[in-house]
């Protein structure tokens, strides 16, 4: 049996000694995307930290293992150059840092991990057009900012092009659709499907049912209280919809003993 | 590799400019009192007037005291303590050409990437090279002469063309002016001199390079720009002196005269040895810079990258006298470990229809405390004028402070001023954002700083904006944790 891309043990993470992330199990192979599911404040957003190397969260107990490497004793650059990418809920402003030139240095940071040349500001321009079209980027994106004066339909799809030029093994998108429309939102899920290879898992959090329409998932993980409390094929995702996440939510007193249900 | 050059490249690494170059001085001895001006107008050889002024400043300054009221901190200086005129020694009769330069001091320079050979030189630059109390060569003088270009030391326009020197000698700056412009106007002893005639654009930018190297001097240089009507000039300035542990005192001024519709652009790259993450050392750089635009339609632009020193304390500001002149100050100021800067601008309009623009974005980093400080007064001659000022402070850490104290004067009521202020912070968000795609956190600091400063870097000239985008990165260099 091969390695999975991803595999998480036993994982705990506090922040300010609160424990968000209560013990998650989870694998993830290459070529799958993985969707969690849950509830506000149920954890989903701390485990794409976590995973991404947020040192906001201190992680207390288990482990992550990423193509079977410690992916905790990482930092967040050596984790990303590694090819980790977290698609952001909420994507930064960098005013006066242009769109590409940012880009650029992301993608020579992990070129040069990988042992490759520089790609020079020509070349780059080159192979950014040609991604930009993944996610209907107009032209006087490559003259602005990093998202400044972004719409939020924008920024997402900044990020899904991100992730299009870095081209990371492992892809966190955190709640990728909150905030689109319906043509954004196809737009985002066009750009994700056509990203989706067998040499590259990833993780897909949402609350809603409505992007995995259109990004079929392989798995469907549902999170509470800092645990994935069920998993299923993505039919879990449409009982969800209809039942909503009382069909998850366990009362209190069963909580200390919730076993996962996979 | 040995150890010991390990660690010399690690500190060299943070101020590269911090070498000394062992010449022999010709220096006057330490103390300031008259016989030490008439010594310096003496070796200088300078015309009766020169003497007089510099005698009428030194009696004023006696009477005058230090000022108090700027925001920093700094002990008493010993005045009495300064070697005021420290000069390297010719060797034979002194140079007659450039090739003639002594050896060391060219190497000295060439080192600090400013090679006084000018088929070395990027043909576009003229370079005056201004070592401790003289300048020790001037590029391209025959090229600039051909299009009636005044370009020389202080010394050689004191000694070829007295008519310009004394006719606007302490014209801008007064003898008078303050505590140390009048300290400058008694010991100045040299600097650079520009004159551009009437409707001449000059074929080159024009420069000086500043280098302290002597121990226990003071520099006291100036500079006198005249850009006659319809005239255009860019000039450039950068500095950089050997690393300290003692504190050394620069107190030059900068006067620029702009006749009708004539232009003078003047940029700033400041690289003083800032003293050490303890604040030990470090250059002390108290500058009057001041522009009259004295002509109808004239133009005068300061563009500043201020990120050496252990104090910077300098308003370039403006004189708008001629009606419909313009006045521009761009200023990005950069204070990490100990570093202390209190720096902005005066615009003053009297003429009609003047506008000003004031853009200043301060940086503080470690425990370095930066003050923008500005003056905008509108006169009642100075009817329909307008000011846009924006000032930025970004605050990198906790332990380092930004303070804004912006003075408005307006004294009628057709001009319209507006000023917009903000403080920000380097967030963790920006950081984690940034070192999540892959860039490391330290290029990740210089790239949100040097976004924050690009509508200055803009503003200069090509070489130099990518000269402050460098020098910015290595003075942030430890700025985070």
């Amino acid at each position: 049996m091969t390695e999975p891309m991803l595999r998480i043990r036993n994982l705990r993470a506090s922040v300010a000694d609160k424990e968000i992330l209560r013990g998650i199990d989870l694998e993830v192979g290459a070529g799958e995307v993985h969707a969690i599911m849950g509830p506000n404040g149920s954890g989903k957003s701390t485990l794409a930290q976590v995973l991404a190397g947020r040192e906001t969260y201190a992680v207390t107990e288990g482990e992550v293992l990423y193509q079977g490497q410690d992916l905790l004793a990482l930092s967040p650059e050596e984790r990303a150059v590694g090819g980790v990418f977290m698609a952001f809920q909420y994507p930064v402003e960098i005013p006066g840092v242009g769109n590409l030139y940012f880009l650029r240095t992301a993608l020579n940071a992990i070129r040069k991990r990988r042992g490759e040349e520089d790609l020079d500001a020509m070349d780059f321009l080159a192979f950014a057009r040609e991604k930009m079209k993944l996610v209907a980027m107009d032209e006087s994106f490559t003259g602005r900012s990093v998202n400044e004066g972004f719409s939020g339909g924008e920024k997402k799809r900044n990020e899904i092009f991100q992730m299009a030029v870095l081209d990371p093994r492992l892809a966190i998108l955190d709640e990728t659709d909150s905030g689109l429309d319906i043509d954004a939102l196809r737009i985002v899920a066009n750009g994700v499907n056509s990203l989706r290879s067998p040499d590259r898992a990833m993780i897909v959090i949402t609350h809603y049912q409505r992007l995995l329409e259109y990004v079929v998932p392989d798995r469907v993980h549902v999170m509470d209280s800092g645990r994935i409390v069920r998993s299923g094929d993505r039919r879990l995702a449409l009982e969800l919809e209809e039942k909503g996440y009382a069909l998850v939510q366990e009362p209190p007193a069963a909580r200390s003993g919730g076993e996962t249900r996979r | 590799m040995s150890a010991p050059a390990t660690i010399q490249e690690l500190t060299s690494r943070q101020y590269k400019y911090g070498f000394v170059t062992d010449i022999e001085a010709d220096a006057v001895p330490r103390g300031l009192n008259e016989e030490t001006v008439r010594l310096i107008s003496a070796k200088k050889n300078e015309p009766a007037f020169m003497l007089e002024w510099r005698l009428r400043a030194f009696r004023h300054w006696l009477t005058m005291k230090e000022p108090r009221w700027q925001n920093v901190r700094y002990p008493p200086i010993d005045y009495q303590d300064i070697v005021y005129y420290s000069a390297p020694k010719p060797k034979g009769a002194g140079p007659k050409s450039l090739d003639e330069v002594d050896p060391e001091l060219r190497q000295a320079f060439d080192k600090l990437g400013i090679p006084l050979i000018e088929q070395q030189r990027l043909a576009g630059v003229a370079v005056d090279a201004v070592f401790d109390s003289v300048s020790i060569a001037t590029t391209f003088k025959e090229r600039l002469a051909k299009a009636g270009v005044i370009f020389c030391s202080f010394s050689e326009a004191v000694q070829k063309h007295p008519e310009l020197v004394q006719k606007y000698l302490g014209s801008v700056v007064p003898y008078s002016d303050n505590f140390f412009a009048t300290l400058n106007s008694a010991v100045f002893s040299d600097g650079s001199f520009c004159y551009i005639p009437k409707g001449v654009r000059c074929p080159m930018e024009l420069s000086t390079y500043f280098r302290i190297n002597a121990e226990n001097t003071g520099q006291f240089e100036r500079t006198l720009i005249i850009a006659e009507e319809g005239s255009y000039v860019s000039y450039l300035e950068g500095c950089t002196a050997p690393m300290r542990d003692k504190n050394q005192l620069h107190a030059a001024v900068v006067e620029l005269v702009a006749l009708d519709d004539a232009q003078i652009k003047y940029s700033t790259v400041q690289n003083w040895y800032p003293g050490d993450a303890e604040g030990r050392g470090g250059i002390y750089n108290f500058v009057t810079k001041r522009g009259a635009c004295r002509g109808k339609r004239s133009k005068i632009s300061w563009t500043q990258v201020e990120t050496g020193s252990a104090i910077t304390w300098k308003y370039p500001s403006v004189i708008l006298q001629g009606d419909e002149s313009v006045g521009e100050f761009h200023s990005v100021a950069l204070t990490n470990n100990r570093q202390q800067a209190d720096t902005g601008t005066k615009m003053i309009h009297i003429g009609k229809n003047t506008r000003s623009t004031i853009l200043s974005k301060g940086i503080s980093a470690g425990h370095g405390q930066n003050t923008y400080r500005g003056l905008v007064r509108i006169q009642k001659s100075a009817a329909g004028s307008r000011n846009y000022t924006q000032c930025d402070s970004l605050l990198i850490g906790s332990r380092c402070g930004a303070h804004t104290m912006p003075y408005i004067e307006v004294k009628n009521t057709s001009s319209t001023v507006e000023h917009e202020a903000s403080t920000s912070k380097i967030g963790e968000d920006q950081l984690f954002y940034c070192t999540q795609r892959g860039i490391s956190a330290e290029d990740a600091v210089s790239m949100i700083v040097n976004g924050f400063c690009r509508q200055v870097f803009k503003e200069l000239p090509m070489e130099f904006a990518v000269e402050a985008q460098k020098l910015l990165s290595v003075s942030l260099e430890g700025s985070i944790a």
